[in-house]
């Protein structure tokens, strides 16, 4: 249980005190929870948070409080295998059945619940998280096969009150509509804005006998280098936006208009 | 998934020599198969060996060609700057195949054994004679339409999903193995095994071998070569049908054709009486298309995928067109 009462910074408690007033004594006690996480994201996609940009932003930011979760009792798992990786910042020793995916590893025993499990069969990308600097599916990678690895999740791109710059671009750009890929999605494209960088070829890449070189993304390449992400809601142009933005660090005319 | 032991093996010798101790045993390079085929029950070992950590994962110019490390994986691999530029016709396979995601994870040995995507292969309540041997083919008489034209058996009619052993097919590679005794090098021709009467063998490795790299002869078709792949969506799909075209040229005149087809056998399909046929002919639509009929005439459709035949020997010839245009 958390000791110190929340700091929240004046434009996170004005955004509360408008908004969501009846939870604001709730967040300064006992922190800013998933509950509260996710009637923001509820309040992001109606589209009232356009007024409270900054404060909003700053909540994204925050890390959701999680409780420690205890060890599992010895006897309930089978073929034990002490793993030690790194997860976003911090260090995690622990002891899992060998059959234990990266993705149900993180979600059930480290408490990030960030990376989401989709089809769990590698065909959907919602479960995609950075290790050792490659997207891969945590759906497919026995946690196991981590000893010694870094782990990048979604709950590790925003700097302390910062978002990472693809998360902002995908707020601005109204990059999903349910939000269950957006995790996988902004993974894959933080990973991706890396291997354009280094110039990765793809099956879009036309002259591939050519040099490497960093690479500005066409709707096209994106669209090829996305394609493990799958969005049902089909959010995609605004995906595109959101990526194509993040990576030029210029304004990306935005695919929606408020109609008031 | 069924409970199984992990042990992460320390070098190629101990990690076959565990393999050849346990019948039950499997090799895990990138997983993104193997895992899936675990959870869903049709693969059940007692036993994972963790090859991860192994150092094959080299690539590097040699005397006579290219080896690619068993374990570098798929990404490095069609991005390395030797690829790219002296045989970016095995680039541009991997690179039509799966998603960046698991490009990175996959591995160049565990992409040639992979297994078919053919849906009662998948279904364990369905009989499939490369599942339980004996139990029946369900796609004979089911939904065919993603399954084989060509080399198939009433005993199975699944293909086999890999683009890149399409084009290492084309690029007459060979795999690099290593057995309990010795080490052995197996044609890619013999590598994967038409379904005949035993379709659970869908390669030449015995249990307890190891692949440790893949080797690609010298070549002059890196200026003429083309992966062309036609599937359901435009990324991120199997193959109906793909074709790995690579031209050797002395001006308009065609020394040598290289041609292998995905997602019509139990294995990559070399196009061999096309390859024939052009042999010393003119680069000319008139040609390619001879060539393409040529081979298509051999092609034997099951109730769903008759247009398999006709897409086959449009993408034949559309691929030699491109790999002429360099």
């Amino acid at each position: 249980m958390k000791q110190n009462k929340t700091q929240l910074t004046p434009e996170e408690h004005r955004l509360f005190g408008d908004l969501m007033p009846e939870e604001l004594e709730e967040v300064i006690q006992s922190g800013f929870n998933r509950r509260h996480f996710v009637k923001l994201m509820g309040l992001a996609s109606a589209g009232l948070l356009a007024s409270y940009a900054l404060g909003a932003e700053q909540l994204f930011a925050r890390a959701v409080e999680t409780d420690e979760i205890p060890d599992l009792i010895p006897n309930a798992i089978e073929n034990g295998v002490n793993v030690t990786f790194k997860v976003n910042s911090s260090s995690k020793s622990i002891l899992i059945d060998s059959r234990m995916t990266l993705l149900d590893t993180l979600r059930e025993r480290i408490g990030l619940t960030g990376s989401k499990k989709g089809c769990d069969h590698g065909q959907c990308g919602a479960c995609t998280v950075i290790v050792d600097g490659h997207r891969v599916l945590s759906c497919l990678t026995l946690a196991a096969t981590c000893q010694g690895k870094s782990v990048i999740t979604i709950e590790g791109l925003a700097k302390e009150n910062e978002l990472n710059p693809m998360q902002a671009a995908f707020l601005k750009h109204d990059g999903f509509q349910c939000g269950f890929c957006t995790p996988g999605q902004i993974c894959s494209a933080v990973a991706l804005m890396k291997e354009a960088k280094e110039g990765q070829a793809s099956f879009a890449t036309t002259h591939i006998s050519a040099d490497a070189k960093p690479i500005l993304l066409s709707d096209e390449e994106i669209a090829e280098r996305m394609s493990g992400n799958i969005c049902r809601c089909g959010a995609y142009p605004n995906i595109v936006a959101a990526i194509k933005e993040a990576q030029t660090g210029k304004n990306v005319p935005q695919n929606w208009l408020f109609t008031d | 998934m069924k409970p199984f032991q992990f042990i992460s093996a320390t070098n190629p010798g101990d990690a076959v020599a565990r393999l050849t101790k346990n019948p039950e045993a499997a090799f895990l390079g990138g997983g993104t198969n193997l895992l899936d085929l675990m959870k869903e029950h049709v693969s059940l070992p007692n036993e994972i060996i963790d090859i991860g950590n192994l150092s094959l994962k080299e690539i590097k110019a040699t005397a006579t060609g290219f080896h690619l490390g068993a374990l570098a994986k798929n990404t490095e691999t069609a991005n390395h700057p030797l690829i790219r530029k002296h045989l970016p016709l095995l680039s541009k396979a991997i690179l039509a195949g799966a998603s960046a995601q698991i490009r990175n994870m996959a591995t160049n040995g565990g992409n040639l054994l992979q297994r078919t995507r053919c849906s009662y292969f998948y279904d364990i309540s369905m009989p499939c004679n490369k599942r339980v041997p004996g139990s029946g083919c369900a796609a004979l008489e089911g939904f065919n339409r993603m399954h084989a034209i060509f080399g198939w058996s009433e005993q199975c009619v699944a293909v086999y999903p890999s683009d890149m052993a399409i084009a290492l097919s084309a690029l007459n590679a060979t795999v690099k193995v290593k057995t309990s005794v010795a080490e052995r090098l197996i044609p890619f021709k013999d590598f994967h095994l038409l379904p005949g009467n035993h379709p659970e063998k869908d390669n030449s490795l015995a249990h307890g071998e190891l692949i440790t790299g893949i080797e690609i002869p010298n070549n002059s078709l890196a200026a003429h070569s083309a992966y062309v792949k036609v599937r359901d969506r435009n990324s991120y799909a199997f193959a109906l049908v793909s074709v790995a075209a690579g031209l050797s040229l002395n001006g308009n005149l065609i020394q040598s054709a290289h041609l292998a087809m995905g997602g019509v056998a139990h294995k990559p399909w070399r196009a061999l009486q096309a390859e024939d046929f052009l042999k010393g002919k003119p680069a000319t639509i008139a040609n390619f298309t001879k060539a393409a009929e040529l081979e298509m005439a051999s092609a034997k459709a099951l109730p769903n995928n008759r247009f398999k035949i006709e897409m086959g020997r449009k993408t034949l010839i559309n691929a030699l067109q491109l790999a002429f245009k360099g």
